[in-house]
């Protein structure tokens, strides 16, 4: 959008109009007086105080050497695992502190003598100097333009359009080999954000005893934390694999299972979720055994696991999915198959 | 060897260094260089500190950070931990993690390194935020500098993304969670979010890419670009020279200050002391990410009260007051409830980094400004910013509505409706009351100008009445307050041509004046005193 309809009259007058620091004068009170007279420091005119401020910059910078100087002591002397106390930061590692005090003073005290050399020994005199406007005067402007346009000519490129549609054609096309590079970042989607380790059979796992979980391990009002059989801490796919196969188990009373199909994949009132926030995928960590509210720390979502796990409070977008769940010939709790929907987070494809 | 005659005549007597700046200058023609240069005029004032502070804060990282490479492994394999933190010993936990407790346990100085790295890049980017402000509240983006004004943000916007990239590198239970923020928020994005990030992650979450594609990002590609950007930063700050604050004998066409050399050297010199010299001792004193009581990143973990850095805080707080909208339709998911943050997140940037622009449309001038705004004789900017702020203010409160919670014992419900509601108001609230002050202190210089400062001396008239003695202000305080521009609001202008032909007024033209009349309308701002005005109240009947 251009200005130039812009009339200028109402563009305010020029902030010098009174005229570049031009003298006071009885018809323009508020005009520019000029810069006023330069004020001179004590420095400036008693040597006694400007050898005092040297003084005090030369001691600073003493300090700085002293203070390099204990921190190469520090670095030697100071075993790396001793704490002390200090008041009121409490305990901290002496190493560090020492280091790091005496680093920052051997900065500081160079820094801080620099700054009072230059504000009390170095002239103080302001100076004036002209600007000049940033844009090119007319006549550069036309002879670049001049210049271009002899360039353009030479070169041909508006005649001949054969050599510049091609030209423009092949830079358009070789930066698609850097895309194609690009490709092997990763592999791509497809179904795998819809399975995850378990399937039918696979044992419940105790998360802290690394035992396969009975029913009767499972008390009422704890939260117990499960991952399938087979997958151990060294596994190298461990991380990607519990990041959706975390599991939550908890212990209700049948009859306050307010939900049909919950009902129905718990045991004994024994119901195992997705421990996978919906919402951006915290693990859930909390639980209310009254209300038998589970919440998300990081957001604040919150499911009602006796009614599928729906979501009462926070940004959540949907239930946490449930694992189906029974009990073995030797009695031990086993999943049913995998989760029905995908876990954790929602994406465009989860439908 | 090529000498010209004249350094053969004083061969040998010239100094050392004279005779090195010689060869220099042969080469590099250093002389013209340092001939506009070295006695370079730069204004003082305390707020043109800022840009000092973030320029010396990132010098910091650089050098910290080559550091902290020479021992830091960006290695997601899982090892099981023999250092010497006994509490975390034979748990198993990623080399990345690993390493971080080798550089904070063992290697002597290490952990002063890693924590004024971390010190250093949250200065960095409160440095940046409030370099940003003082550019935005006096105006200095007006033409010349809008284009070193978006070299600005775009280093601010770099420099989020460095710090979180850094942050995430040690792979502790704290980074990893907010790394999976980030690809929950990816998924989330329509159509494309999986292949996002299956790429990004190369595979599934968290899988064992992330670390070192992270490292190579934080470590090379975005500090150059950001190093690229503030190479022309300044060197754009020295082409057009340094803006001022009106006063007397500053003009438009003039810089007034002290010398590059030798002043400004040792002052700005000195300051890179001062600022490298505090966050050391700060790093000394306040212990900053303590990944070990955090402990290892494991996706089925969790600690509670989890924080990203402050500047990370605004999308934390879209993100978590957002309602959870979800939309199945088609057998595809629209998670809007995630995706709706994800893209006000750069408009709320974006805001900001376009304004410059929308004003000069609004006043159509085209004049170079070098003379910086007290922010009163701007009120409709100043109202902006103050507004935009405002938001970001109230996105960081429900980034921490769990610490608001707990700590002021309010519910979380609460909170999260006062963002909600308050992302809407609260920047209109602000708007308002700010525009207002702006229009409050003007009218106040105005009644300095014209009346005179209040002197504190009070007088009995002979009539018993008592009076405050009021002081006329000296011309060089007279100059200043009257030294702003006020623009005039634009008009459309006759829609009826000579010969009674109707013009067309274009929709673009009528907003323009509309926005015109709300900046620079009477409501907008207190007229100037004029000098008729002032001439007639001193010259009359004394003043009171
Ligand atoms: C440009 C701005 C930069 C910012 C804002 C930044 C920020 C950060 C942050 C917040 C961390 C986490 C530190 C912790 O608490 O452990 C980090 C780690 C790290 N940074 Fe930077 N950094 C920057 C530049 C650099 C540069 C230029 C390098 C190297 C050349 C670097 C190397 C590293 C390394 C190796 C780590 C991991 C080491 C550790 O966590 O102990 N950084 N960075
Ligand atoms: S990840 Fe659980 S509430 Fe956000």
């Amino acid at each position: 959008m251009s200005s130039q309809d812009i009339p200028e009259e109402n563009l305010p007058a020029e902030q010098d109009a009174h005229g570049a620091v031009s003298v006071a004068d009885d018809k323009d009170p508020f005009a520019d007086p000029g810069l006023p007279p330069h004020e001179h420091r004590i420095q400036d005119i008693d040597e006694r105080a400007a050898k005092r401020s040297e003084r005090t910059v030369a001691m600073l910078f003493t300090v700085s050497m002293l203070a390099t100087v204990g921190f190469i002591a520090s670095y030697v002397g100071i075993p790396h695992d001793k704490a002390i106390y200090v008041f009121p930061i409490g305990h901290i590692n002496a190493l560090n502190f020492a280091l790091g005090l005496t680093l920052g003073l051997a900065l500081f005290s160079i820094g801080a003598g620099a700054v009072h050399w230059a504000r009390t020994l170095m002239s103080d005199e302001e100076i004036a100097d002209e600007r000049h406007p940033i844009e090119a005067p007319p006549e550069v402007k036309a002879k670049v333009m001049a210049d271009f346009k002899q360039g353009a000519k030479e070169s041909a490129l508006g005649r001949r359009k054969l050599i510049r549609n091609t030209m423009f054609g092949a830079l358009a096309l070789f930066p698609l080999s850097g895309v194609m590079l690009l490709r092997d970042l990763g592999p791509l989607p497809g179904t795998k954000l819809r399975h995850t380790l378990w399937s039918k059979g696979k044992l419940l796992v105790n998360m802290n005893t690394n035992e396969p979980l009975r029913p009767a391990d499972v008390a009422v009002g704890s939260l117990t934390f499960a991952k399938p059989e087979g997958l151990e801490e060294h596994d190298e796919n461990f991380q990607t694999e519990i990041a959706k196969a975390a599991l939550m188990i908890v212990r209700l009373q049948p009859a306050n299972i307010k939900d049909k199909r919950e009902l129905e994949w718990s045991h004994e009132g024994i119901v195992a979720y997705s421990k996978i926030c919906t919402h951006v995928g915290c693990p859930i960590s909390l639980y209310e055994q009254q209300t038998h509210h589970v919440l998300c720390p990081c957001h604040q979502s919150t499911f009602d696991l006796s009614d599928g796990a729906r979501v009462i409070f926070g940004p959540a977008g949907h239930a946490l999915p449930q694992l189906r769940i029974g009990v073995n010939d030797e009695g031990y709790l086993e999943a049913l198959g995998d989760f029905e929907e995908p876990v954790g987070p929602a994406f465009w494809e989860r439908g | 060897m090529s000498t010209n005659t004249s350094t053969e005549a004083r061969r040998g007597k010239a100094p050392a260094g004279e005779r090195v700046a010689d060869w220099a200058d042969g080469r590099l023609g250093i002389y013209s260089l340092a001939k506009t240069n070295m006695r370079k005029i730069f204004p003082d004032h305390w707020s043109f500190m800022l840009g000092e502070v973030c320029m010396y804060s990132f010098i910091i990282l650089i050098l910290t950070g080559v550091y902290l490479t020479l021992f830091f492994h960006p290695s997601m394999n899982e090892v099981e931990y023999h250092g010497s933190y006994i509490p975390l010993q034979g748990q198993m936990m990623s080399e990345a993690f690993n390493s971080t407790l080798h550089i904070s346990f063992d290697v002597r100085g290490g952990l002063l390194i890693r924590q004024i790295h971390h010190w250093a890049a949250l200065i960095f980017l409160a440095g940046m935020f409030v370099h940003m402000m003082r550019v935005f509240f006096t105006g200095a983006f007006r033409k010349p500098r809008e284009v070193n004004w978006l070299f600005g943000f775009l280093l601010l916007v770099l420099g989020m993304f460095t710090g979180f990239t850094g942050y995430s590198l040690p792979d502790d239970l704290l980074s990893g969670t907010g790394v999976r923020f980030m690809e929950g928020a990816i998924l989330s994005v329509p159509i494309v979010g999986t292949y996002l990030s299956m790429f990004l992650f190369g595979g599934e979450f968290p899988g064992g890419d992330f670390v070192a594609r992270f490292y190579s990002v934080h470590i090379l590609l975005l500090p150059g670009i950001m190093l690229g950007l503030m190479v022309g930063h300044l060197i754009l700050v020295f082409y057009h020279k340094h803006t001022q604050f009106a006063g007397p004998g500053k003009t438009n066409n003039n810089v007034v200050g002290m010398p590059l050399l030798p002043v400004y050297m040792a002052k700005a010199g000195g300051f890179f002391f001062l600022v490298f010299g505090v966050i050391t001792a700060i790093a000394a004193i306040a212990s900053i990410n303590p990944i070990w009581s955090m402990g290892p990143y494991r996706p089925d973990q969790v600690s509670t009260g989890a924080q990203p850095d402050w500047y990370m805080g605004f999308s934390e707080g879209l993100i978590r007051t957002m309602p959870g909208w979800e939309i199945n339709l088609w057998g595809h998911t629209l998670v809007l409830g995630v995706f709706i943050p994800l893209v006000i997140f750069p408009l709320v940037l974006v805001a900001i980094a376009v304004y410059p622009f929308i004003e000069s449309w609004v006043t159509g001038d085209k004049r170079e400004h070098h003379i910086l705004d007290r922010p009163r004789n701007a009120p409709t900017r100043t109202a902006f910013g103050a507004a935009w702020i405002s938001w970001y203010f109230v996105l960081m409160i429900g980034g921490g509505n769990d610490l608001w919670a707990t700590h002021f014992h309010l519910s979380i419900n609460a909170i999260t409706w006062f963002v909600r509601v308050g992302f809407f108001v609260v920047p209109v609230l602000v708007f308002i009351a700010t525009k207002r002050i702006c229009l409050g202190l003007q009218r106040r210089d105005r009644d300095k100008v014209l009346h005179g400062r209040e002197s504190g001396i009070i007088k009995r008239l002979p009539h018993g009445e008592f009076i405050e003695v009021h002081e006329p202000l000296s011309q060089d305080a007279l100059h200043t307050l009257t030294a702003h521009e006020q623009y005039k609001p634009v008009e459309i202008g006759p829609t009826v041509d000579e010969n009674g032909v109707e013009r067309k007024v274009k929709g673009t033209e009528k907003l323009r004046a509309k926005l015109s009349e709300a900046y620079y309308g009477e409501e907008s701002q207190i007229p100037k005193p004029t000098v008729e005005e002032y001439k007639e109240i001193t010259s009359g009947h004394g003043h009171h």
